[in-house]
């Protein structure tokens, strides 16, 4: 099957004045193309890293990482990260903060605003066009957001526990929300969290991380008996119970 | 809009009356203050020639609208005011980028502007006349000095205090350190720029005024000291007056006060 993403070897340290913090060591898997992952680990164990150095913003101590079978430095694929926060600009509307990404790379034609007035529509947010970010819920704000990142058109969606900062009720309907969204148009993504029904309902994989310095535990593929495949009616299936306590179980193990 | 509840009518109306007694109250203190004054100089209990009295002042100032040298002088110092704000502002604008482009310009450079900020501006002026001669390019640098490493500092400080996640952002999009700063580091310090402007306005009045005091022909400042040495006590409270009306009217108009704009809309 063809690759979006492969890591081989990585490994990453923090530098600080009082020492050296090995954050990832030795860490290699691959992301097939339309590929769901989650990558679930203790808190503070690099997975945000990991995502960094996939974007580009670190660059790996060792090893390499490439996209589309390319080198990351050659790579000309747009990679999609959606962070923790929304972040969208107070200061502009909801349409302007979607072509943002189109501003900085300069792909601002009639056809890419055509998308994402149509990206907008889509998912519900055509009257809000003109509204500024204060207006909208927590919800719409991070489909907002996601949008954003799918005008770039991304081979690759990186996922940085985007809804980790809503309430829990408003976290089941957007996870539920955006997932559909990824999987209609079939991207791959990586989503990276704490939160273990998070990763189980969304996925086709996990990768489970250890603390720090991560390496890689071990790796699940996810496989449902459902006929509507969501988010929210695999939190109902009976293999949803299963595979919590396996990864829970796997995520306390101390070797 | 006429269907009100009772209620929201109450509010409206205490908000009404609060503000009435708020701008009753100014009024009569200002009235209150002229009035004792006045009293008190004419009665003899100040001595009318050291602290002068509002009905001198105001005849003095009429005398001056007449003969039409207030507006000279009141012209000289706004042309001079205006023009020295403007270049604090740009300068102190570029300067604020350049130092938020490298932080190690900033770490150096730090140290610098606090001891240049300290500086007892006023001190400076006999200098700069010395520097520049009795120009006035020596009064318009007078009123920058006074307002200008302040202005980068904040501004500066401003820029810093930018959400780092915003910044983030725009590297996730592909964008570099130039998007940062005209995408998220600008837009969002509209709302400090300006209530640094509002403040470096006045400052620079005060650093003219300082620069005329000594290098000048024409201007407040001028007035102000040519008054003192022929023992006009009248003629220095107007153009003391007349300045601080100055700054005010430059800070408040048109009404641009920060808690006015909303989060730079």
């Amino acid at each position: 099957m063809e690759q979006v993403l492969e890591l081989k070897h990585i490994h990453y340290a923090y530098h600080t004045l009082d020492g050296e913090t090995p954050a990832l060591t030795d860490i290699s898997f691959a992301l097939n193309k339309g590929e769901f992952v989650s990558i679930v680990g203790p808190s503070g164990c690099g997975k945000s890293t990991l995502l960094s150095l996939i974007s580009g913003l670190l660059e790996p101590e060792k090893g390499l990482i490439k996209i589309n079978g390319k080198y990351l430095k050659e790579s000309t694929t747009n990679v999609g990260y959606m962070l923790q926060h929304d972040e969208l600009f107070e200061w502009r509307t909801i349409y302007n903060n979607v072509i943002l990404g189109l501003e900085i790379q300069h792909m601002l034609t009639a056809r890419t605003r055509e998308r994402a007035h149509d990206l907008l529509d889509l998912y519900g947010l055509r009257q809000f066009e003109s509204s500024h970010p204060s207006e909208l819920s927590g919800g719409m704000r991070q489909r907002a957001a996601l949008i954003r990142t799918l005008v770039l058109e991304p081979d690759l969606l990186l996922l940085d526990e985007p809804f980790s900062a809503l309430d829990y009720q408003t976290r089941l309907t957007v996870g539920d929300d955006i997932g559909q969204i990824i999987r209609k148009e079939g991207k791959s993504a990586l989503l990276v969290t704490h939160d273990l029904s998070e990763a189980i309902s969304l996925a086709d994989r996990i990768i489970i991380l250890s603390g720090r310095p991560a390496t890689i535990k071990q790796t699940i593929p996810l496989i449902f008996d459902l006929d509507a495949d969501t988010p929210l009616n695999r939190r109902n299936a009976p293999e949803f119970k299963t595979y919590f306590n396996l990864i829970w179980k796997e995520l306390n193990t101390d070797e | 809009m006429n269907n009100l509840s009772a209620e929201q009518k109450k509010y409206l109306l205490m908000h009404r009356r609060h503000k009435r007694i708020v701008s009753i109250s100014r009024i009569l203190i200002l009235l209150s203050f002229l009035f004792v004054w006045e009293f008190t100089a004419n009665v003899g209990i100040i001595d009318s020639f050291i602290f002068s009295s509002p009905s001198k002042i105001a005849l003095c100032f009429f005398g001056m609208l007449m003969d039409k040298s207030i507006f000279l002088h009141l012209g000289v110092t706004l042309f001079e005011t205006i023009i020295s704000f403007l270049l604090v502002i740009a300068i102190s604008i570029l300067v604020a980028v350049a130092l938020w482009f490298s932080s190690k310009l900033s770490e150096i450079l730090d140290p610098y502007l606090v001891v240049l900020n300290s500086l007892p501006k006023s001190a400076l002026a006999p200098l700069l006349i010395v520097w520049l001669g009795a120009t006035k390019t020596t009064i318009i640098v007078a009123g920058m000095s006074v307002a200008i490493f302040g202005s980068i500092l904040s501004l500066y400080t401003s820029f810093t205090v930018v959400d780092p996640g915003k910044i983030k952002l725009i590297y996730t999009l592909g964008g570099n350190r130039f998007h940062a700063l005209s995408k998220v580091v600008l837009p969002s310090s509209i709302p400090a720029i300006i209530s640094n402007m509002k403040v470096n306005i006045g400052l620079c009045l005060v650093g003219v005024i300082i620069g005329e005091f000594l290098a000048a022909r024409d201007g407040l400042g001028y007035l102000i000291i040519y008054s003192s040495q022929v023992f006009r006590r009248d003629g220095i409270l107007i153009q003391s007056t007349t300045s601080s009306y100055i700054s005010q009217m430059l800070s408040l108009h048109p009404d641009v006060r920060p808690e006015k704009i909303p989060q730079a809309r």
